[in-house]
């Protein structure tokens, strides 16, 4: 409850700003307006390869750097002020990822449709379960973003993260599919979890909802996002966060 | 309100181990205000974030407004205030949406939590400011917006760190009134720390004068100024017992 009403509060700041809500999801429209036409001429893939790995561009990136506004407000003095209420330290970090969900969302949607307007064509199904997927792994990457924004210097987790987020990205295989990488940059794309989530949105977007990647991919998404909650509480509860 | 006995808290790296506080004894009853003071490093604020439940002591025990520090940290967060020293509200936020999402974390529905909230700002001479980004009020409206998060869910004891800190005489003076209004009105008990010796002098019954992690003297005002002689001042108790200046360290702090 109380992760609810810190999530509707912190939805109504990001609503005032509209203009964030906007250009947090430009870069992987961009990229669906002036890489997408060439994508999908270039035989390497489909609209419906190309918007899931987008999607999570969006979620990746988005999620990725959402431990920034934590250092804003511990700068403030309002994380301090909310660790004296007696709201449960789990629900501060919850009200924060949901928040980061439910934009993500918004985003995703927004995504989604653009892509229908250029040609992707995925059973709705397939749609539903894709963004399930691409909201599951972002909420674990929100939660792991705002315990490494507990844990960096503040001046050091912007740099950090944006060095660290793009490699991910591309070794993801969200911009091209990794079966046309070398062996090594395959083996090594294989260490990430979010190799397993493309391929499981992609697999979602084509329809097998039972194949092997769908199921891989809820699987370590899954897993991942367990993980980095339980990392994101334990930094949210530690007496000097 | 406040019963602590050897309250201790040591810091342990590989480097080396630190002994912040080193066993504080004290009391406060309700209804006083208690002037916390000591030079930079001698464990003022350690023992501040201990009593409000941010930090865990590592010895001793205490209880606060009621309830046991370590045993019920939520129940103690429940009853009392805090008003930290670098603020509580974020320069592009507004004040009332910062001021109602406090409140509601103390459990009050959102009608509740709008009328309590528009009532404080209207004894804290706030009225107003509810669609007010923090960034445009001034530096005593926002320290009293500070208080006002402080005082949403009525407390008995209202912790305040450095609360004037930065502000000029007349604001300062302004939220030293304001504090004995809440007292006077609400019976509410305030333990703060400062750096300003007159700030003592002027709003505390009492005050406690911490030094290498312990309490080394306490007593009212006149009381510890009378010990060194006629017409001494709070600044002067001060050097004596710590042997250094306050306001040179609140300077420098």
């Amino acid at each position: 409850m109380t992760g609810l009403i810190l999530a509707r509060h912190y939805v109504r700041e990001v609503m005032r700003t509209k203009l964030a809500l906007v250009f947090g999801a430009l870069q992987p429209v961009l990229y669906l307006v002036l890489f997408g036409p060439l994508f999908a001429r270039s035989g390497v893939g489909s609209w419906e390869v190309l918007v899931p790995g987008l999607l999570v561009q969006l979620g990746l990136l988005s999620a990725g750097m959402s431990g920034f506004g934590v250092v804003f407000d511990q700068r403030a003095g309002v994380l301090e002020r909310l660790r004296v209420t007696p709201a449960s330290r789990m629900s501060l970090l919850l009200g924060r990822v949901l928040k980061d969900v439910l934009v993500l969302l918004v985003q995703a949607v927004a995504l989604v449709v653009l892509g229908w307007a250029f040609g992707l064509r995925a059973p709705l199904p397939g749609v539903l379960l894709g963004l399930t997927l691409m909201l599951l792994l972002a909420a674990g990457l929100s939660a792991l973003s705002y315990a490494l924004a507990l844990t960096l210097h503040p001046d050091l987790f912007a740099p950090i993260m944006s060095t660290v987020l793009v490699p991910l990205l591309l070794l993801s295989g969200a911009l091209l599919p990794m079966s046309l990488a070398p062996a090594w940059l395959d083996a090594l794309s294989r260490l990430t979890p979010f190799r397993y989530a493309v391929e499981g949105l992609r697999a979602c977007f084509a329809g097998s909802y039972t194949s092997g990647s769908a199921l891989l991919g809820a699987g370590v998404t899954a897993l991942f996002t367990v993980g980095c909650l339980i990392v994101g509480t334990r930094r949210f509860q530690a007496e000097n966060a | 309100m406040i019963h602590a006995r050897g309250l201790r808290r040591t810091y342990t790296s590989k480097a080396a181990t630190v002994d912040a506080v080193r066993g504080v004894d004290l009391d406060v009853s309700p209804g006083e205000i208690v002037g916390f003071l000591g030079p930079n490093g001698a464990g003022k604020t350690t023992t501040l974030r201990m009593l409000t439940t941010l930090l865990r002591p590592t010895g001793g025990t205490a209880t606060v407004a009621g309830r046991d520090l370590l045993a019920e940290p939520a129940e103690v967060r429940r009853r009392i205030g805090y008003v930290p020293q670098g603020g509580t509200v974020g320069p592009a936020s507004r004040v009332g949406d910062e001021l109602r999402l406090q409140a509601r974390l103390y459990g009050m529905d959102a009608a509740a939590a709008r009328s309590r909230v528009e009532a404080l700002l209207g004894r804290l001479e706030l009225a107003g400011m509810d669609a007010r980004p923090a960034a445009s009020l001034s530096g005593g409206q926002r320290r009293r917006v500070d208080i006002a998060m402080g005082l949403l869910h009525e407390p008995a004891l209202l912790f305040l760190d450095e609360p004037t800190t930065g502000l000029d005489p007349q604001s300062r003076a302004g939220l030293w009134e304001h504090v004995r209004r809440l007292r006077a009105e609400h019976g509410l008990t305030v333990f703060l720390s400062t750096h300003y010796l007159e700030e003592a002098d002027a709003l505390c019954d009492r005050v406690l004068i911490i030094d290498g992690g312990r309490i080394v003297r306490e007593g009212a005002p006149a009381a510890l100024k009378a010990e060194i002689g006629p017409g001494a001042t709070l600044d002067e108790v001060f050097l004596a017992v710590t042997g250094r200046a306050l306001r040179e360290q609140g300077a420098a702090a």
